[in-house]
């Protein structure tokens, strides 16, 4: 450029410091939300693709695949129906099943869930990029009253192997009916995984059978109490169960084998491919995050509009200044490159601003959302996908811009030298 | 001819959307090294024709010659380079961009013009230079202009004008905003800095009580017959 336009850009934007440095801040608000809700949703979904990485087909009562699918793995609402432990362990026989992992859910622990299962969880249950799952430490469970429970929980409620606790029956916090007669032991913490596995307390089948021998549907048998000593003169073999995890020999089977599971005679059964029904689930919550997205960008509109109205409003004062730097040789397109510049300068600083300030927000949230909600964030400044939002974001900017410099250069062509108060 | 700073004939200029032409003058020389007084009343064209001769402006006929160069020839970018390079213009006041300190804007000429840096040598000695003769003490120079006196503001702006030697200097009522004994010594410097550096001065005003420490005076209502019209 024939000009070195960017020291007069610069000291005007310091000229007008506080009225600059607000707009800076909307527009790095505006782009750190944008940016946020993309990020959110992307993590989100990673999250929960993470936590179903090594399941071929995930078995239960029949109902509705997306919600079999979120009460078995992300402990999100509850099973409404259980399926005979029986037929599930016929499943486990079967030629194409390499493994199967049975969940029985419905107890919980200080808000935690409980999941009932066999040591066969440990061995076969991948998470992430088909990691397999670690123990941080101590081992699985053996004994009846034995419980191995996930890094959060571990973390939260300061648990080692060796500790003592309680579980509840039924989901919540605050559970009045414990279990408090059969306290268990800590045998092990597994290693984060990033999944619900972290927020979970893993028991044996046997477990889950024994605390409830005295109980009956919701509720304690009245007059009927048996101690922890005594449980193993019952049978606790599993009757029912929730749900379970199945692992085949061949992907190739996947298909044949789910529609051999739901056609099967008895009790109906439900097998649903993880994968299918998470997108069935994205395309269900899709307009909800367009919608968000689509506020999020109007947000972002806003933060320009403002920026634009603010740049405009200060021309009428400078048209003075304007008609200076004409008379000492500044050409209209010259006028129109520095208002540009300016407002171009002011929201890319801006969009910086609001990425430096989502990488706060996500440092600073993640353990959060982590623990509240499942969803690991995961560290970055900017991915490609975000990239390509804050390029949208400056384009937008710099077609805003257009506005007060187009307006600058007919101020510019008009005035001559006549300079205007 | 080409040793006259300015030269026009039958110059005619209407502003955009105006019924009547604004400036319609037949004849006027302002010959190199040449410091004249223009006076006409408020309204009648000053400002305007200082416009056409500065190249911000396009006459819509005629011929406009400024230093050897026919203005009404070029185009837009090159008139605005013409200015850079070889005018130099004071207003009536606010001359300054307010948010620059007095030396960055008596420096800001040689921004735009390359020509004019390299005339002025040394950009910050030739600054130093200026304001030393103009009575600006460095003190004042790193303050931004808003902070400055108006008296200081003008002289300020008459060494903007000079600043990498301009081969013209235009000053449009540079003093009206002065108090009487400021306007005397302002106009001392100036007409001594143009002599000093070898410029035509083209000086207007409605005050004709200045006129006497010119070289020539001249009414603009007597060359404009856009105005005889009018009246
Ligand atoms: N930017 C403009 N657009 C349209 N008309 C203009 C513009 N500037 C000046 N005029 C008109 O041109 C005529 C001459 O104005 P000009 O500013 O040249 O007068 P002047 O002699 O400099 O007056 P003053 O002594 O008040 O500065 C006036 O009638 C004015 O209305
Ligand atoms: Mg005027």
């Amino acid at each position: 450029m024939r000009l070195p336009l960017w020291h007069l850009t610069l000291a005007s934007i310091r000229n007008r410091g506080l009225a600059t440095g607000l707009t800076l801040v909307a527009i790095a608000l505006s782009v750190a939300l944008l940016l946020g809700v993309e990020r959110l949703r992307n993590d989100a979904r990673a999250s929960f693709a993470n936590s179903v990485s090594g399941t071929d087909l995930i078995a239960g009562a029949r109902g509705g695949p997306v919600s079999l699918l979120l009460y078995s793995v992300f402990h999100i609402g509850d099973a409404t129906q259980d399926v005979d432990a029986a037929r599930v362990d016929a499943l486990r026989r079967h030629k194409e099943v390499a493994w199967l992992v049975p969940l029985s859910l419905g107890d919980s622990h200080r808000g935690y869930r409980v999941v009932g299962t066999t040591t066969g969880f440990f061995a076969h249950v991948r998470t992430g990029d088909r990691q397999p799952l670690r123990f941080a430490a101590g081992q699985a469970f053996d004994g009846v009253f034995d419980a191995v429970v996930g890094a959060e929980v571990a973390e939260a409620l300061g648990y080692a192997p060796g500790a003592r606790i309680v579980l509840s029956h039924g989901a919540g916090e605050f559970s009045a009916a414990e279990h408090a007669d059969k306290p268990f032991t800590v045998t092990g913490v597994l290693a984060r995984t990033g999944t619900p596995i972290d927020r979970s307390v893993l028991v044996g089948l046997a477990a889950i059978e024994a605390i409830h021998l005295d109980w009956q549907g919701g509720s304690r048998i009245p007059g009927v109490e048996i101690p922890a000593r005594f449980v193993s003169k019952f049978d606790l073999t599993p009757r029912r169960v929730t749900a379970a995890l199945i692992g085949l020999e061949r992907r190739t089977a996947v298909f044949r084998l789910q529609r051999e599971i739901n056609a099967s005679a008895g009790e109906p059964l439900m097998a649903i491919l993880p994968g299918v029904t998470l997108d069935e689930l994205w395309r269900v919550v899709g307009g909800v995050e367009r919608a968000l997205l689509a506020v999020s960008a109007f947000v972002v509109a806003v933060g320009l509009a403002g920026l634009v109205a603010t740049v405009v409003s200060s021309l009428s004062a400078r048209r003075r200044e304007l008609a200076i730097l004409r008379a000492l040789g500044a050409g209209p397109g010259d006028i129109f490159v520095l208002l540009m510049s300016e407002s171009v300068l002011l929201a890319t600083a801006g969009g910086m601003l609001g990425v430096l300030l989502l990488w706060a927000l996500s440092a600073g949230l993640a353990p959060w959302l982590m623990a509240r909600h499942g969803v690991q964030l995961v560290p970055r400044l900017l991915d490609q996908r975000e990239s390509m939002w804050l390029a949208a974001v400056v384009v937008a900017a710099v077609l805003a811009s257009l506005v007060p410099a187009w307006r600058a250069y007919r101020y510019s062509l008009a005035d001559g030298m006549t300079v205007r108060l | 001819m080409s040793a006259d700073a300015v030269s026009l004939s039958a110059l005619r200029y209407r502003w955009p959307g105006a019924a009547r032409a604004c400036l319609d003058i037949a004849d006027f020389t302002l010959a190199a090294g040449e410091r004249l007084f223009l006076h006409g009343p408020s309204g009648s064209g000053k400002t305007t024709l200082l416009s056409l001769i500065g190249g911000v402006l396009r006459p819509e006929g005629g011929k406009l010659r400024v230093l050897g160069t026919e203005l009404a020839a070029l185009g837009g970018p090159r008139r605005d380079r013409f200015r850079a390079d070889h005018i130099g213009i004071i207003f009536q006041q606010f001359n300054l961009i307010p948010y620059l300190s007095g030396a960055d804007n008596i420096a800001l000429p040689c921004r735009f013009s390359p020509l004019r840096a390299q005339r002025a040598g040394n950009v910050s000695a030739a600054v130093a230079r200026l304001a030393a003769h103009l009575d600006l003490p460095a003190g004042l120079l790193a303050r931004p202009a808003a902070e400055l006196s108006v008296g200081q503001q003008q002289r300020v702006a008459a060494a903007r004008a000079l600043i990498g030697a301009p081969a013209l200097v235009i000053a449009d009522e540079p003093t009206s905003s002065l108090d009487a004994a400021r306007q005397d010594a302002f106009l001392a410097l100036l007409l001594a800095e143009c002599t000093a550096a070898g410029a035509s001065l083209l000086f207007v005003s409605h005050d004709l009580r200045l006129a006497g420490r010119f070289d020539r005076q001249a009414a603009l209502t007597e060359l404009n017959h856009a105005a005889e019209v009018e009246a």
